[in-house]
């Protein structure tokens, strides 16, 4: 690695102040999972990481059923699931960040460093979109709020403008009759980058039977994680079924645009993004039923 | 960068070492300290040979800055035997033969501990879920499976 300068900041206006006096040739550092292989491998160059572990704003993570979750931008994963109060509320998200990298990189890795790094096949955002969460950014003339939707626009790029920073992502409280569910497919049982992935969120009507809200987002099939919402357009207000989640499935391999790698090819990628978003909108439904 | 001068707490001693901002804990616990236990093998967060306990928490030492130790406790594979004999995860991969080279078996032996504190009595699939980001490319897996298991049962035997 060359040679680099290390601030740890101990406020948001400290990290503000180091991060924008640096402009692009700073980067946050948070669990330093992605961050320290890119400067190893030099496929980054920058001459300072500004740690924010110790800024409390971005090391809290509060909830409450009728506040949700606020959940500090370097928070490593393993909080999440070992949190049974979140865990419970959020399954969706829980079954992403429990299949970021080995328990080692959970240890260390945080949801907000696998937002900022915005790869396509991150697992961790169509979760995020799905639960209909807000990033708030902080810059050096204060701060302001980004939908997830939006919040990634093409591979290693974010909304976010030189000299900002995540400090948190909010997610609304759980509703009743409501879950999400995200699964990706890889060609092993762990450790491994999405071929592609699924994320869905469903609200369910009072009987259980009718879709109120629906939100779907797939990875690894666009330039960036990929809200699709003409899935939610059609399944609102349908009565649950197998030709109804079937036609989703089409919608989803209809928006998919994935490349052809060597992690899978274009037709398979548009198959597996049907087949997933299938099984995201079934499992979801379930938990939803409870 | 100027270098700094860290104070990491390694198996249980304080310690002070002069580091840059670019070292890894895994140079550092190695060149700096001449603790040689702890393997690199990926140098990327892959592999897992270069586990180690930090506050507590399983890592990958490839993965964190000296610098981000300071004011840290590690715990290294040097750090499971004590004076009355080995680790019972050290003595049951000796028993069970669980390793040929043993390039990997620093970070199984730091990863198992972790597991078994977590978990005394793992499932199959537990061990080879919270295992899988240690890579073996001897054994086969075998008996290293064989070994977990025979250290989960001699530490319930023992607590
Ligand atoms: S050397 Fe650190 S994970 Fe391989
Ligand atoms: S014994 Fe050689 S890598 Fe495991």
């Amino acid at each position: 690695m060359k040679e680099i300068d290390y601030a740890s900041a101990a406020t948001l206006s400290e990290a503000a102040s180091l991060l924008s006096k640096a402009g692009d040739r700073a980067r946050v550092l948070a669990g330093g999972t992605d961050i320290i292989v890119q400067l190893r491998e030099h496929r980054r160059d920058i001459d300072l990481l500004v740690d924010v572990k110790n800024v409390p704003e971005l090391s809290a993570m509060t909830y409450s059923a009728t506040d949700g979750l606020t959940l500090g931008a370097a928070v490593p994963c393993y909080r999440i699931y070992e949190t049974p109060a979140v865990a419970a509320a959020y399954p969706g998200l829980v079954d992403a960040v429990s299949m970021i990298g080995s328990a080692q990189i959970q240890g260390r890795a945080s949801l907000g460093g696998n937002i900022c790094n915005a790869s396509p096949a991150a697992d961790g955002i169509p979760p995020v979109i799905v639960y209909g969460a807000t990033l708030k950014v902080q810059g050096p003339n204060g701060s302001r709020e980004i939908a997830a939707a939006d919040f990634c626009v093409s591979p290693g790029r974010t909304a976010m403008r030189t000299g900002e920073f995540l400090v948190s992502i909010h997610f609304p409280p759980p509703k009743p009759r409501a879950s999400a569910h995200y699964l990706r497919f890889i060609p092993r049982n762990e450790m491994d980058i999405a071929v592609a992935g699924s994320g869905a969120y469903v609200e369910l009507d009072a009987g259980g039977q009718t879709f109120k809200t629906v939100r779907v987002a797939l990875a690894a099939v666009a330039p960036r994680p990929l809200p699709v919402p003409e899935i939610g357009e059609f399944l609102a207000g349908k009565t649950v079924s197998d030709e109804v989640i079937r036609r989703a499935g089409e919608l989803a391999s209809q928006a998919a645009t994935p490349i052809s790698d060597m992690r899978g090819t274009t037709e398979q990628r548009k198959h597996l993004a049907g087949v997933l978003t299938r099984r995201a909108l079934n499992g979801a439904i379930e938990r939803a039923r409870g | 960068m100027a270098k700094q001068i860290v104070q990491i707490t390694v198996n249980g001693e304080p310690t002070d070492v002069l580091v840059e901002p670019r070292d890894s804990l895994l140079e550092t616990l190695r060149e700096n300290l001449e603790m040689t236990g702890t393997k690199e093998g990926c140098n990327n967060g892959n592999c897992g040979a270069c586990s180690v306990m930090f506050d507590g928490r399983l890592v990958n030492s490839c993965l964190v800055l000296a610098v981000e130790a300071d004011g840290k406790e590690v715990t290294t594979v040097e750090g499971l035997a004590t004076s009355e004999g080995l680790h019972p995860v050290q003595q049951a991969f000796l028993d069970k033969a669980a390793f040929q080279c043993g390039v990997c078996t620093p970070g199984f032996l730091i990863a198992t501990k972790a597991l078994l504190e977590k978990h005394p009595n793992p499932s199959e699939h537990d061990v080879r879920y919270y295992l899988s980001g240690n890579l073996c490319r001897c054994t086969g897996y075998h008996k290293i499976l064989e070994a977990v298991n025979a250290a989960a049962e001699s530490m319930r035997e023992g607590a």
